[in-house]
């Protein structure tokens, strides 16, 4: 409860949270505030904005803010899942490699330095091209392949440092096994660092998606804010004079992006006092 | 001495798991993409090409897997890349070495405005917690770190140089010009390009150094500064800045990697005559053999620039020299 209302009190995370749902309500509720069918093309195309379609309408005809709804349960679920499944690569690694250290470790720590060098988008961008399906399970994996390795990092130095204290040195001259120390001794201690970890994946998860998607490595028929900025750029909307079928996605995927680092920016400040405002 | 030896010792770990994978992935792959770029080819290209396309990517080959991984390497090595398949008959080698130095410059430049910009920034906002800087540079650099490099990169495209007509829309330089004049045009079209990177990038140096430096300026060495009655100034760059930049230099290995991601988009959108417009093209045309050679030298190149900025740490910091 503590951390509940420290969470709601930090300006930051509250800004964060309440994007959040409210991108969320949108998702949910897609087919009810969606004005029409997403790909339903038989409107007028290339409409400029007008009161039935209040972003236009695309080359062949679509409602472009019916897509734009609909594409927000997409680009949430990649966030999330990307979120997520770094997340548990990364931790599991981190503690893994920190706790038993020895040649494990060293192993572990060279595949993460390799990863951490690699940049992320030539890498996906070269996986996506092989990978024979291009839905948004493919982006997933790609995303997480290249993104897990900067969690480990920072999580491995704490979890050494925690083997070091008493309370460890403690469980282990009791003769505790390995999953208890790890599980009940180290995990609550670096729970915050691991929550930080799940923000940032998840902002890079949906960038990273919507660049992918952008370049045509994702499926381009599936709606989503990075395959209408696809279409956009490439129907060419810069210069048929329609600025919102251009300029909504890009904000709104900012706009997602800054809720989960504004989240992660206040679990920075919760667990590390200095940050705060004195 | 170690230190440099085990950096170096990443330098080649890395670099050949570059080319391991560029080696896995297309025979990794189910629907061999060898033969589908031969079907698409037959017609264009020659007898030669389509050889060093059955060798390079492992397909009616009477040769084991660890023979093919060697000869591979060794090709590589030796800078042979193969035939670009939409170029051809030019060489990977050629098409890759045109377009290198437009990046080179465009990144190298903006890169380093980026971090003395940002790292200022951050300098000040946190030496003044409750100044106006520090209240706007917070939220301001959280949204230019969330925001789609591409997008801000189309949205000045449209505004800057489609509605007001200040900046040319797309390519690197003017056609049919020489000596200062080209020069000027290379400089003109830069510009935009290079304004993105500037401003998707400096957002993410201002965070990391303002977090640093309030870490430094709760030591304990800062007090005893403050107390001496040091100027102000002094205490803010020669005490707290200078040792809050030093995680900065280990940092640099995933800001170049964002930086390249992001310039890689950025040329894609002003069809910038770099790499990333190069990869953009072999990724739409399957090129696969432009593709595997461009992912390389883009890791080689940040490897290099991770290698320099090690280097710059151990000048830096004496602790890592004692060892």
């Amino acid at each position: 409860m503590y951390y509940l209302s420290l969470i709601f009190k930090n300006k930051k995370s509250a800004v964060g949270i309440c994007i959040f749902l409210f991108f969320t309500v949108i998702a949910i509720f897609a087919p009810y505030i969606a004005p029409y069918s997403p790909t339903y093309m038989g409107f007028a195309p290339l409409q400029a904005s007008n009161w039935k379609h209040l972003l236009g309408t695309t080359v062949t005809g679509q409602d472009v803010f019916s897509q734009i709804i609909w594409g927000t349960r997409v680009s949430l679920e990649v966030g999330i899942l990307v979120g997520f499944m770094t997340t548990i690569i990364s931790t599991v690694i981190g503690l893994i490699s920190g706790y038993f250290g020895s040649t494990i470790d060293e192993v572990l720590t060279a595949i993460t330095n390799v990863f951490l060098i690699i940049p992320g988008l030539p890498l996906m961008i070269i996986l996506a091209a092989y990978l024979p399906s291009r839905g948004m399970w493919t982006i997933i994996f790609v995303i997480t392949i290249t993104g897990w390795a900067w969690g480990s990092r920072v999580l491995r130095p704490q979890v050494m440092s925690l083997k070091k204290r008493e309370f460890v040195s403690a469980s282990i001259v009791v003769g505790e096994r390995s999953s208890h120390i790890v599980f009940y001794d180290i995990f609550p201690n670096i729970i915050g660092l691991i929550v930080a970890n799940f923000f940032g994946s998840a902002v890079y998860g949906v960038l990273s998606e919507a660049g992918l998607e952008f370049i045509g490595l994702g499926n381009v028929n599936a709606i989503s804010w990075g395959t209408i900025l696809y279409w956009a750029q490439n129907d060419q909307a810069m210069f048929s004079g329609l600025w919102g079928w251009l300029l909504v996605p890009g904000l709104l995927i900012a706009l997602l992006g800054m809720s989960f680092a504004l989240m992660n920016f206040a679990v920075d400040e919760i667990t590390n006092p200095r940050l705060r405002k004195r | 001495m170690k230190y440099i030896l085990r950096k170096l010792i990443y330098l080649f770990l890395t670099a050949w798991s570059a080319l391991t994978i560029d080696f896995i992935l297309p025979r990794l792959m189910p629907g061999n993409p060898a033969q589908i770029m031969i079907a698409k080819y037959k017609g264009t290209l020659g007898p030669q090409a389509l050889q060093s396309l059955e060798t390079a990517f492992g397909i009616n080959v009477h040769q084991n897997i660890f023979l093919q991984y060697f000869s591979y390497l060794y090709r590589t090595v030796t800078g042979n890349f193969g035939i670009s398949l939409t170029y051809y008959p030019s060489t990977v080698m050629s098409m890759i070495s045109g377009a290198i130095p437009w990046t080179i410059g465009l990144v190298g430049v903006s890169t380093i405005i980026a971090f003395v910009l940002g790292t200022l920034i951050g300098i000040n906002s946190a030496w003044k917690r409750e100044s106006f800087i520090s209240n706007i540079s917070v939220p301001i650099s959280i949204f230019f770190n969330s925001m789609p490099y591409f997008w801000f990169a189309l949205l000045l495209e449209y505004f800057v140089a489609y509605l007001l007509g200040w900046f040319p829309l797309t390519g690197a330089f003017s056609a049919q010009m020489s000596g200062f004049a080209f020069i000027s045009s290379v400089l003109y079209h830069a510009i935009l390009p290079a304004t993105t990177i500037i401003v998707t990038a400096f957002g993410g140096w201002i965070l990391t150094m303002r977090n640093n430096m309030i870490n430094v300026l709760s030591e304990d060495y800062i007090a005893f500064a403050f107390s001496q009655g040091l100027p102000e100034r002094e205490i803010e760059f020669n005490y707290v800045a200078r040792n809050a930049i030093l995680p900065n230099f280990t940092g640099f290995a995933m800001a170049i990697g964002f930086v390249i991601s992001g310039v890689l988009l950025v040329e894609m959108v002003f069809s910038y005559p770099g790499i990333g417009y190069l990869l953009y093209q072999a990724v739409i045309d399957l090129d696969y053999p432009l593709m595997n050679a461009i992912f390389l030298f883009i890791i080689i190149a940040v490897l290099i620039a991770n290698f320099i900025a090690d280097m710059i740490y151990v000048l830096l910091d004496p602790r890592i020299r004692g060892e």
